[in-house]
């Protein structure tokens, strides 16, 4: 290598003022202990730069300035770390506090609002299963107001009898489809193994015809039954019978009576 | 190699082996320190922080890492500018004139006549405005190569050979 072309390169002077990458650096200083006239020149370089630096001091303080430092220091070294406050370190732990409550209470609120929208569900099938009903029920109740309605109906009020005086029941009449509608409502419900049971009866001679027993009356809700009546029925009578009903009326059971107006 | 006996000594904690190296290096140091703060307290008190450093840190030196000089040079330079990045700093030093080591050197009264000095402020009158800024930046201020070039806009090869002139400028005329 040309010693010469390496100093004019100014590497030096780069390795003196401390520009160099450390594989420079450890290159350089190999360097110098093979050539003695790079040594020379590192020296010179160094030199002048010493000059020049301390021609820019205005006054330096001798070395007793420090010699006590030294000795208080060699004992007990203490590195001074200011006691900095780890504030990202702070901020990210209490960002991380709050996330997580946030979330706990995120979870609160959505298993809170599973447990409502399942409430809701329920009522509202509730709500629509009641609707349905009060349809059903509309529906019915029309069906019967146009049957009542009906010029062909004939309207006969059975009045309570003896100790039933409190009792009444309506038959309505239609001779065209001969079915009869009764309005049981003024009937008690019937008592444990008894069963109310509807009689078409003529006058002269008296003579009973079941019209059959009413066996749901107990959970019918509007107490109203439709009932086939072929007969030319002059009055309808209600009684009390055993359950299966009887083959003629129990006379004593007889709750309510009353007789067709007019033939038509 | 008498230097390298010396630096050994010194990590050996040798206090008179310090002192000779500090004797060598302290007004160098000072200079740099004080071209930096402008403070002449600032300065002393910094320049007994760095001595004070590198003796702590001392078996963090190796040759083969570069120059003692250099070295030293290295810690008084980062602990100066670390200074005039506090707050306290610059706070009380609102406008930091921004002379060069050449106004300073200029300015100094030459109350030693030694050849030294004279020889220097012959060279810094002299001295050609890049020159002034080359040295100002690698040697003072520690700019890298390449952060010297973008500062003064010249290629980084124009800066290394630029800086081997001035230098040798400076050699002609101290030595």
């Amino acid at each position: 290598m040309d010693i010469n072309t390496y100093i004019e390169s100014g590497i030096l002077e780069l390795y003196v003022a401390g520009k160099l990458s450390e594989t420079e650096n450890e290159e350089i200083y190999q360097l110098l202990k093979q050539h003695p006239a790079l040594l020379q020149e590192v020296l010179d370089i160094e030199a002048a730069v010493l000059k020049l630096t301390a021609a820019v001091s205005p006054r330096a303080n001798g070395f007793e300035s420090i010699k006590a430092r030294l000795d208080a220091d060699d004992t007990k070294v203490i590195d001074l770390q200011p006691k900095t406050t780890n504030w990202i370190s702070y901020t990210g732990w209490a960002a991380s506090i709050a996330l997580a409550a946030g979330l706990f209470w995120t979870l609160n609120q959505n298993t809170d609002l599973e447990q409502q929208l399942q409430t809701a569900d329920i009522e509202n099938q509730y709500l629509e299963t009641q609707i349905e009903d009060a349809r059903t029920d509309l529906a019915a109740t029309k069906n019967l107001l146009n049957v009542i309605r009906d010029k062909d109906i004939i309207a006969v009020p059975l009045g309570g009898q003896g100790n039933f005086a409190s009792s009444f029941a309506k038959v309505y009449w239609n001779k065209a489809d001969n079915t009869i509608y009764l309005d049981a409502e003024g009937l008690p419900n019937a008592p444990e193994g008894k069963v109310w049971q509807v009689w078409s009866l003529t006058l002269n001679p008296l003579t009973p015809t079941s019209l059959g027993t009413i066996d749901d009356f107990n959970t019918d809700d509007n107490k109203i039954f439709t009932i086939a009546n072929a007969n030319e029925s002059q009055a309808f009578g209600i009684t009390l019978e055993p359950e299966g009903g009887s083959a003629g009326p129990t006379m004593e059971q007889l709750y309510t009576l009353g007789v067709v107006a007019s033939a038509p | 190699m008498e230097l390298e006996v010396l630096v050994k000594q010194f990590q050996d904690k040798n206090h008179a082996a310090f002192e000779t190296l500090y004797g060598m290096y302290s007004k160098s140091i000072h200079g740099v320190v004080y071209n930096i703060v402008k403070d002449t307290a600032i300065a002393d008190e910094l320049m007994q922080d760095v001595f004070i450093k590198a003796w702590h840190k001392a078996d963090t030196y190796s040759s083969k890492k570069g120059r003692f000089f250099t070295w030293i040079l290295n810690i008084a330079r980062n602990a100066a500018i670390d200074k005039t990045r506090s707050k306290a700093f610059k706070q009380s030093k609102q406008n930091l004139n921004t002379d060069y080591f050449v106004d300073i050197i200029a300015s100094h009264d030459n109350l030693d006549n030694s050849t030294d000095a004279i020889g220097i402020k012959n060279f810094v009158t002299q001295l050609g405005e890049k020159c002034k800024a080359v040295i100002e930046l690698l040697y003072f201020k520690g700019f890298t190569q390449k952060e010297a070039s973008e500062e003064l806009q010249m290629p980084i090869g124009t800066i290394k050979t630029r800086n081997r002139n001035c230098i040798q400028q400076l050699r002609d005329m101290v030595l």
